[in-house]
């Protein structure tokens, strides 16, 4: 094992915070052109290791080679002339400004008298993107990318640095199944050119798909490195969590009762029509579909942040008039949504505060002052009982793993009581151990004869947990399907690609 | 049970300072504050007088019961340019309804002495109303709060001009200048300013509308996601807000006796520094009552001390700019993230 044979080596790395030790001896080697898988639960760590490996941090001990040098104490603008370069999670591009001047920023080509060559970076631009086979205008203004597109140019920008090492964060999070395989083209692309890249994701099936070895890491230490040849899903998520994940979708199947929720010829322009299905008391209705299908908008539109245009939705038998989420709460409904930083949690406020925001007026009653103890006892219990792990209800929500953030904000609508509860991606970007407990607590919660609807991208989770599939496909309901002798996903796929369309519609 | 308790520790220890260190963060902008006070009195021992003290506060209550309205907008990622147009609106409607008999010009010659209450709830309902329309623009149109109050700003300048024709109201009656006096040895602006605040602080922290305002200006889909009702609570913002100006008006018109069209000017900028001092983050979603009083009483006691050290007028605006610039650096680095 010469050194020479990697393009990064990283040795026993510890980094250490004040009261915390976030890196405990952890190793990583790269060679090149290849994908290195990165995985682990959230606060395993992989994110002070890249930090690390960007200049954002310095580890407290060990050393990083790269090139086979010894590196240290960097910045990151240093990490970018090295050739390292990261494409994070969270895109952040200027967004009122073109592709090429996001690509280029801080080192636009110059032209003399300090202007700025715009015909040079338009044509540097121009001639990356198709390297790509990313086929838009150079000066076009960022906001009016998709996302997909946004994360190419990220993509594009990292390659314009002519980064030897890509390191990239969970980057299908926001893409469709089509521009995941366009990704994976880009992806194996670069491998032939001989990039090496280090893949970060939750998902284990693209793990399998796309990389060639995987390190897992486990509460900052480091568990190996493996072949991904040498792997399998169950002993992956064994060396992630430490333990075995006996029953993934501890689904109980539970008695149903009578009709809770029909929805019917429900439309809203542009996004979904003719929408027709029904819940049961105790039943979980997963909603399967490609990303854009319309199915973040019908429950939208269940809820009342959308106008509906046509059609109506019963509870109880009795037609009900939805027009904002208020409206929705009094009728019982809830809605953990599917952007969690988006629209679900207060940033800035304490668990305790994000959690009884949607149901206030339980303990504030006209004339009298806002009853504290009462919402704190609440907030308490289900600190408690959904296992929710922060140091103190007054600790602000953003200091959380996106784990509990997603526990406190299924306890923000449990507090409302409600009979039916809506949950959009409810176990996006959170790490396995946290995903069984709340397959567990749902399945708590049908139990007391609610109905949850859940909207899903994951299929493994929609077919562990869901009584029956209704299956969307570009606005359209192509199929409602029964899952109690189990469904497959290719079952569920074809549907969702429209190649079987329901007749019933 | 003890694999949980496990957990919870083990979490505890994550980004916790020591005891001391965690006060004084906590409470940094009032430890400015009592560094100025211990600074100055020990090179002015005069003062901490009590009449030096009373002067201070009394100075202060002004701006002082504007920023309580300013910290629920500014909580709620909102601004109010027009805090100082609406002062002197309100003022001067309140002022020509409470003149004294034997006033030179009396701006209604007809009426005779009215009840204090009468340009008291005048106050606070031009006030309202005026805070309403602020809250209603920025509520159902979707123009910022920024543009929405800077056109208010000059809208109720030129109607207070022209309801006056550009004359100041003057000779109030004995009960009105009684809201600048004192009782005993408290003034009563600083009783206002105190009551005022205290409703604030029980509006904010012990009501479901001071929850939202905090949900709003911290995550406002979140907030609408969770059934807030984000337009009926900016109109209430602004409204409340607005009657805040009004009480200001009113202690505004006690104290110095009369009320000219151009009255206040430039206040809302005092008040605005006095909340973004206490440590309210125009990001939204947080600050305090406390906050906005200390960052007050900041300014005031800056005004007076450089006053009592002789400090040029001139050098003493130069003085406070720098002040706001160093608290909120200091304010924002104790809401970083970990």
């Amino acid at each position: 094992m010469t050194e020479t044979n990697y393009i990064l080596e990283v040795k026993n790395i510890t980094k250490v915070f004040p009261g915390v030790q976030a890196l405990k001896g952890v190793n990583l080697a790269i060679k090149p052109g290849e994908v290195h898988g990165l995985v682990g639960e959230n606060g395993a760590g992989k994110s002070t290791l890249m930090k690390c490996l960007i200049g954002i941090h310095s580890q407290t001990d060990g050393s990083i080679y790269f090139n086979g040098n010894l590196v240290q104490n960097y910045s990151t603008s240093e990490a970018l002339r090295m050739g390292i370069s990261m494409i994070h999670q969270e895109l952040s591009p200027i967004e009122h400004r073109s592709i090429m001047e996001n690509i280029w920023l801080g080192r636009e080509p110059l032209k003399g008298f300090g202007l700025v060559d715009h015909k040079k970076m338009y044509d540097q631009t121009k001639e990356l993107l198709e390297r790509l086979e990313l086929y838009v205008e150079p000066d076009t203004l960022m906001v009016e990318l998709t996302v997909a597109k946004m994360q190419m140019v990220e993509i594009a920008k990292a390659i314009s640095y002519d980064a030897k090492l890509i390191i990239m964060d969970e980057p299908t999070s926001a893409l469709t199944n089509k521009e995941v395989e366009q990704l994976y083209k880009i992806i194996r692309r670069l491998k032939e050119e001989g990039k090496a890249i280090i893949y970060i994701s939750h998902k284990l099936d693209e793990i399998f798909t796309i990389c060639d070895r995987v390190t897992v890491l486990r509460d900052g230490e480091y568990i190996g490195t493996k072949n991904i040849e040498d792997l399998d899903i169950p002993t992956l998520i064994r060396m992630m969590v430490g333990r075995d994940i006996k029953d993934m979708y501890p689904k109980e199947t539970c008695e149903l009762g009578e009709v809770k929720l029909e929805v019917e010829n429900l439309s809203s322009k542009g996004a979904f029509e003719n929408v027709t299905f029904n819940v049961r008391k105790g039943e979980i209705f997963g909603i399967a579909g490609l990303v854009g299908s319309g199915r973040t908008e019908l429950v939208e539109t269940i809820f009342g942040l959308r106008t509906k245009t046509k059609g109506s939705i019963k509870i109880d038998g009795k037609e009900v008039d939805i027009k904002t989420p208020e409206d929705a709460i009094k009728a019982k409904i809830g809605l953990v949504t599917e952007d969690r930083r988006l629209n679900g949690i207060i940033p800035v406020l304490s668990v305790a505060d994000n959690m009884i925001i949607a149901n206030l007026s339980k303990y504030s009653k006209p004339f009298r002052l806002f009853n504290h103890r009462e919402a704190i006892e609440d907030v308490n219990e289900y600190v408690e009982n959904i296992r929710i792990v922060t140091p103190s209800i007054e600790q602000k929500i953003m200091n959380l793993s996106g784990g509990n953030q997603q526990k406190v904000l299924i306890a923000r609508w449990l507090l409302t009581e409600p009979e039916i509860l809506i949950m959009d991606e409810p176990t996006r970007g959170i790490d396995v151990g946290a995903k069984a407990e709340i397959y567990k607590l749902m399945g708590e919660i049908v139990k007391q004869g609610k109905c949850i609807i859940m909207v899903s991208s994951e299929l493994p989770e929609i077919l562990g947990m869901s009584d029956r599939v209704m299956v969307m496909h570009e606005g359209k309901v192509s199929g409602i399907l029964d899952n109690s002798k189990g469904l497959t996903q290719e079952e569920v796929m074809s549907y969702a690609t429209g190649q079987i369309a329901s007749e019933q519609s | 049970m003890s694999e949980k308790t496990k957990a919870l520790s083990y979490k505890k220890n994550i980004g916790k300072d020591s005891k001391l260190a965690k006060v004084i963060k906590k409470y940094s902008i009032a430890f400015i504050l009592l560094f100025m006070i211990v600074i100055i009195s020990i090179l002015r021992p005069n003062f901490l007088s009590p009449s030096n003290i009373f002067n201070v506060l009394t100075q202060s209550a002004i701006y002082g019961i504007m920023s309580l309205g300013l910290t629920l907008i500014i909580i709620s990622k909102g601004i109010d340019l027009s805090a100082g147009s609406l002062v002197a609106l309100s003022g001067i409607v309140a002022a020509s309804l409470g003149q004294s008999a034997n006033a030179a010009t009396k701006y209604f010659p007809n009426l005779g002495e009215l009840p204090i209450i009468v340009p008291v709830l005048a106050a606070l309902i031009v006030g309202g109303i005026l805070g309403l329309i602020n809250g209603s623009f920025i509520a159902f149109t979707s123009i910022p709060p920024f543009i929405a109050t800077l056109g208010m700003t000059t809208i109720a300048r030129g109607f207070t001009l022209m309801y006056t024709e550009g004359k100041p109201v003057s000779t109030l009656t004995s009960s009105f200048m009684a809201i600048g006096g004192k009782i005993g040895i408290l003034p009563v602006p600083v009783l206002i300013y105190g009551i005022m605040a205290f409703i604030t602080w029980i509006l904010l922290n012990h009501t479901r509308f001071g929850k939202n305002i905090y949900a709003i200006g911290g995550n406002v889909n979140a907030a609408q996601v969770s059934g807030v009702n984000i337009k009926k609570n900016l109109v209430k913002i602004y409204t409340y807000a607005g009657i805040l100006y009004g009480v200001a008006a009113l202690v505004f018109a006690g104290r110095v006796g009369s009320v000219h069209p151009g009255a206040a000017t430039g206040y809302e900028l005092t008040a605005i520094a006095a909340t973004t001092i206490g440590g309210t983050s125009h990001a939204g979603g947080i600050g305090t009552v406390g906050g906005a009083i200390i960052g007050a009483l900041i300014l005031g006691v800056l005004r007076n001390g450089l006053t009592l050290l002789g400090v040029h007028a001139y050098w003493q605006q130069v003085v406070e700019g720098i002040i706001i610039i160093v608290a909120v650096i200091f304010d924002m680095r104790k809401n970083k993230k970990r």
